[in-house]
């Protein structure tokens, strides 16, 4: 875990988080120089496809919004969206590519943002939760979410929201059972499962039709929220 | 997570060059889902990760002389959604029953067969083999997940694919690539697994610097398939054991059948003896269930997992009742 630690300073990105954390500016130098003392053949090596292990400036494409970063390889997308970005929606919980907290879209389809490095999202569209709201506005599957009183703790809310937006983006007719089936990936240790798949039937009795908030990519949000 | 170069090359050729650099200390990245949580544990410390996403070569399925090619890099979706691949059932019945979109997603077909072990020994650092100052953990310790056959030497993990059961019993071949730039080499989907006997050795056949780049399915002809998994959870979860069945019938008569175990073994478990069994026979209830005793005769449990035999004794018989569509009821 105390990688984990190190890993969340390798970005460029200024933000409350790292305010609170002002102690580990010094465990991330210790990390550098041990990286920099152990691996000093990486450090040269950076060519046609090969990037070294030392941070380097990455894109991300982020709900709309372009993001120029200053990340390590080993980064996970996760980390970056968290700690670099302030995007919290996704949660960092079973952190072993199960229970689904984390779930965003890249390319439209949904991922564990905990099973990519954020290199490898160089040139996709990623969407986070954050991308369905707009001020008061929120998408349709949100608004399913607190009628059918889909959520407790809501810890594992905002993953289940993009697994539930994605799964019904491409199965618009789903039933109880596709339903059930598709979102088997996500976990809710509260039992909120009834409220969820009400929701998600409900939407897709009414032909799963994608909301505006959906179609379109709220780019401004991002600079609002951050 | 120890840091590392990442790579991502556009070509086969490429992608093993890559992957022998470093006196050959790299891993392949597909889909993440297995590698991302070796790399977070440090159970792998590769010097180089290898992305081989871009590598358009190795995507999709497409039709070859008598058979499909499957990329590695084909994910679960792919599989489910291509037509040629409609009539494997027992490879739709895996997606199926693999129930997250975020896996079907970005899960690959390579990902899948190169999986490794999900042991709790070996995801705690304890290796392959689980063992400790000499003594084996699982024999000693809570072995309810692990093997009940192919379970006499130090291996007593569990095979953790979950295609390559239905693959093999479709008589499936895996095309290597490297360590050389041009070696290729068509391999039978069986003889890729093996069953180390040293903590030092893998649960495949591949040596550093080889990778899957496709996987090769013989035509479907007339055969029917099923795969029937025993899962303890509606959701996203491993099989505790299951069946993967090819049968040819003549007629009510079965002509040809293959039957594969998963989840029972250190290695996916080809039963040719319940084979034979079932060779002349209609498949009902009742031969279903001879069948599946047979496949189970040789089982040896280990101390917290004698109901595995049970529940693979079944997966056979369902397994096989469902490629005929006998298989009634729900669970």
């Amino acid at each position: 875990m105390r990688d984990r630690k190190d890993q969340n300073e390798s970005g460029s990105g200024f933000s409350r988080r790292d305010f609170l954390k002002g102690s580990s500016a010094a465990a991330a130098a210790t990390a550098m120089a041990t990286s920099a003392t152990e691996s000093p053949a990486q450090q040269s090596q950076s060519q046609g496809n090969v990037a070294s292990a030392e941070a380097r400036d990455v894109t991300l494409s982020i709900n709309g919004q372009q993001h120029t970063l200053s990340l390590e390889p080993r980064v996970t997308l996760l980390d970056a969206l968290r700690n670099d970005l302030n995007l919290t929606g996704a949660k960092d919980v079973c952190d072993t590519t199960t229970c689904g907290a984390c779930t965003v879209l890249i390319d439209g389809k949904a991922t564990y943002a905990c099973a990519r490095f954020a290199v490898e999202c160089e040139g996709a569209e990623i969407q986070t939760v954050e991308s369905l709201r707009n001020g008061s506005e929120v998408d349709e599957v949100i608004e399913g979410f607190v009628e059918h009183d889909a959520m407790q703790c809501g810890f594992c809310t905002p993953g289940f929201v993009m697994a539930t937006r994605a799964f019904l983006n491409e199965n618009p007719n789903a039933s109880l059972e596709d339903i059930q089936k598709g979102l088997g990936g996500n976990i809710c240790r509260c039992g909120t499962y009834h409220g969820i798949t009400q929701c998600a039937l409900q939407i897709a009795q009414k032909g799963g039709a994608c909301s505006w908030l959906n179609e379109r990519l709220v780019g401004d949000l991002v600079a609002k929220t951050a | 997570m120890r840091s590392f170069e990442y790579a991502r090359p556009q070509t086969e050729a490429e992608a093993v060059a890559l992957l022998n650099d470093h006196d050959s200390e790299t891993t392949v990245l597909a889909g993440g889902t297995d590698l991302m949580n070796l790399l977070r544990r440090d159970l792998v410390g590769p010097k180089r990760v290898v992305d081989i996403k871009q590598v358009e070569s190795m995507r999709g399925i497409r039709p070859i002389d008598d058979g499909v090619l499957i990329g590695a890099l084909a994910t679960l979706e792919d599989v489910a959604s291509n037509p040629l691949t409609a009539d494997y059932r027992s490879l739709l019945d895996v997606v199926d029953g693999t129930r997250a979109i975020q896996i079907q997603a970005n899960g690959t077909i390579g990902g899948d067969l190169c999986h490794l072990p999900n042991c709790w020994y070996f995801r705690n650092g304890y290796g392959l083999l689980g063992y400790d100052n000499g003594e084996s953990l699982v024999q000693a310790g809570d072995n309810r997940y692990h093997a009940i056959l192919g379970n006499a030497g130090p291996a007593k993990f569990v095979s953790a694919s979950r295609f390559a059961p239905a693959m093999i019993a479709w008589g499936a071949r895996v095309r290597v690539i490297g360590p050389e730039p041009d070696a290729e080499e068509y391999l039978p989907l069986e003889y890729f697994y093996i069953t180390p006997r040293l903590s030092s050795q893998g649960v495949t056949v591949l040596k550093p610097g080889q990778m899957i780049s496709h996987l090769w399915l013989p035509s479907a002809g007339r055969k029917r398939s099923a795969t029937y998994e025993v899962l303890q959870m509606e959701g996203l979860d491993w099989p505790l054991a299951s069946a993967s069945v090819s049968v040819e019938m003549d007629g009510d008569i079965v002509r040809d059948a293959s039957i594969v175990l998963g989840h029972v073994a250190p290695t996916p478990w080809l039963s040719r003896e319940a084979a034979k069994q079932a060779v002349g026979r209609p498949l009902n209830e009742r031969s279903a269930s001879e069948i599946g005793d047979l496949a189970v005769a040789t089982a040896t449990p280990l101390s917290n997992n004698a109901y595995k035999v049970q529940l693979a004794r079944t997966a056979v018989k369902r397994a096989l009742l469902k490629a005929v569509d006998k298989l009634e009821g729900g669970l």
